[in-house]
């Protein structure tokens, strides 16, 4: 369990990440906290000429509250955005699935990008990136741009991200008026990788009735994705209503069998999670609302 | 930038327990390797080298993390406490060990140095854990022998509770 002989490369900038890539032509691994690639590595599950540690750019650690967003840089580690006080406030789903993502031990040095990057379909972060329409900024010769992280997630640890690039960050919606947010999975163990992950972004209008909503799911499909709810919009935010949308999307997933669960399971999982997460969004909307 | 070829030696110097050391590695030397068989230090343990067990934690640069999935050669420059450096100056055990020793909260001892520097760091950081918190921080190790009750016992009572 070493990894196969590899050179090391600490770039100081961006740019220099960037000649590293092209010179490696895609046959060059980038590590950031290392609790994905570390075990791949490890295991030799990947077996790269050349690892580029990103640690050293620090510009990529910066949290940047805009009018409407959030920008998080891809080396932002999991544990720093916990403790960055407005994040419940600003970016409620993150702050929720966050103590999902891995331990006390992991989170100290895993990043919001690395999780993005490697695209495990169990993995919170993209999840709730998927779920809240955020995006994916990355960086090449060529210059930047910013990928709907619906659009991003391709399957299995497989990503938009081309050969040259390097993802310097990620943008997250901010918190809506009238909207109430939930997540919720469950895991053999506390922290490790979700069988099934729900998340959920509800807006509930004066009328009571569902008037915008996103349901996330994670764990289930090959990438994490947001089922399709539109048929839903204009019913009244209620129990009933949340048991109608988790029992109709059970029923149209086509879920992954692994040693951790079968396909039933899933299903019933997107149930079960789907109801209750729904209801908890429904919930807090309300909250928003009569607070506001 | 740096940059060493994959089977370039290169010098690593730490600052581990407080004391300047230094050896060498090859890009590929995972940090625990390193501690163990550079540095003479066999206190920290090689579990499952891929993240899940928690049995190679140690204190790296002021956060409870995994050394197998550090390579030695990112941490030069770097302090890391490890379990050798939590004994009093006179060699007696700390009021954490001596909770762990009271408690029962070990008995092969394979995870506890990882759990140690786990609670330590967290105890730092969160003084008065209730059990709820300290199962959470827990979540992150494995240990096959003791149910994890007396581990929880030993960390509050560690914590004067």
């Amino acid at each position: 369990m070493k990894p196969v002989a590899f050179e090391y490369c600490r770039p100081d900038t961006v740019d220099e990440a960037l000649e590293l890539l092209k010179e490696f032509g895609g046959d060059a691994s980038i590590i950031s906290g290392g609790l994905s690639l570390g075990a791949m590595l490890n295991m030799r599950l990947v077996r790269p000429k050349a690892v580029i540690d990103i640690n050293g750019l620090e510009d990529l650690a910066n949290i940047t509250v805009g009018d409407a967003t959030v920008s998080t840089g891809a080396l932002v580690r999991q544990a720093a955005a916990m403790q960055y006080p407005a994040l419940m406030a600003d970016v409620p789903l993150l702050a929720l699935a966050l103590p999902n993502v891995g331990h006390y031990q992991t989170r100290s040095r895993g990043t919001l990008g690395g999780s993005v990057a490697h695209a495990d379909p169990s993995a919170e972060i993209p999840l709730a990136l998927v779920t809240l329409s955020g995006a994916v900024t990355l960086q090449s010769p060529r210059g930047k741009r910013d990928m709907p992280a619906r659009e991003f997630f391709l399957g299995l640890l497989t990503t938009d991200r081309h050969a040259d690039e390097v993802i310097t960050g990620l943008t997250w919606p901010r918190r809506r008026d009238r909207t109430g947010y939930a997540f919720e999975e469950i895991a053999q163990r506390h922290g490790d990788f979700a069988i099934t992950a729900v998340a959920a972004e509800a807006t509930i209008g004066s009328d009571g009735n569902i008037s915008d909503l996103s349901l996330g799911l994670g764990g289930v499909e090959d990438r994490p994705f947001v089922a399709a709810t539109g048929a839903f919009v204009g019913k009244p935010g209620t129990v009933a209503t949340a048991e109608d949308i988790a029992n109709t999307i059970a029923e149209t997933v086509d879920p992954m069998i692994d040693l951790q669960a079968n396909a039933d399971y899933r299903r019933q999982l997107v149930r079960v999670l789907g109801a209750r997460v729904l209801m908890a969004a429904f919930t807090d909307a309300t909250r928003q609302r009569e607070a506001a | 930038m740096l940059r060493i070829k994959p089977d370039q030696k290169q010098r690593v110097t730490l600052v581990v327990n407080g004391k300047t050391v230094s050896g060498f590695a090859e890009p590929r030397m995972l940090l625990t390797d390193f501690l163990r068989h550079e540095l003479g230090l066999y206190g920290t343990h090689v579990g499952c080298e891929h993240g899940v067990c928690g049995a190679c934690t140690a204190i790296i640069d002021g956060a409870a993390t995994r050394s197998c999935l550090r390579y030695a050669v990112q941490c030069d420059g770097l302090e890391i406490q490890t379990v050798e450096g939590l004994a009093e100056a006179d060699g007696t055990l700390n009021v954490l060990q001596k909770a762990f020793n009271e408690n029962g909260a070990l008995q092969c001892g394979f995870c506890t140095a990882g759990i140690l520097m786990s609670s330590t760091k967290f105890l730092q950081e969160n003084p008065k854990p209730n059990e709820d918190e300290v199962r959470d921080m827990l979540s992150g190790h494995i240990c096959r022998c003791t149910g994890y009750e007396q581990i929880v016992q030993a960390i509050l009572q560690a914590s004067g509770q």
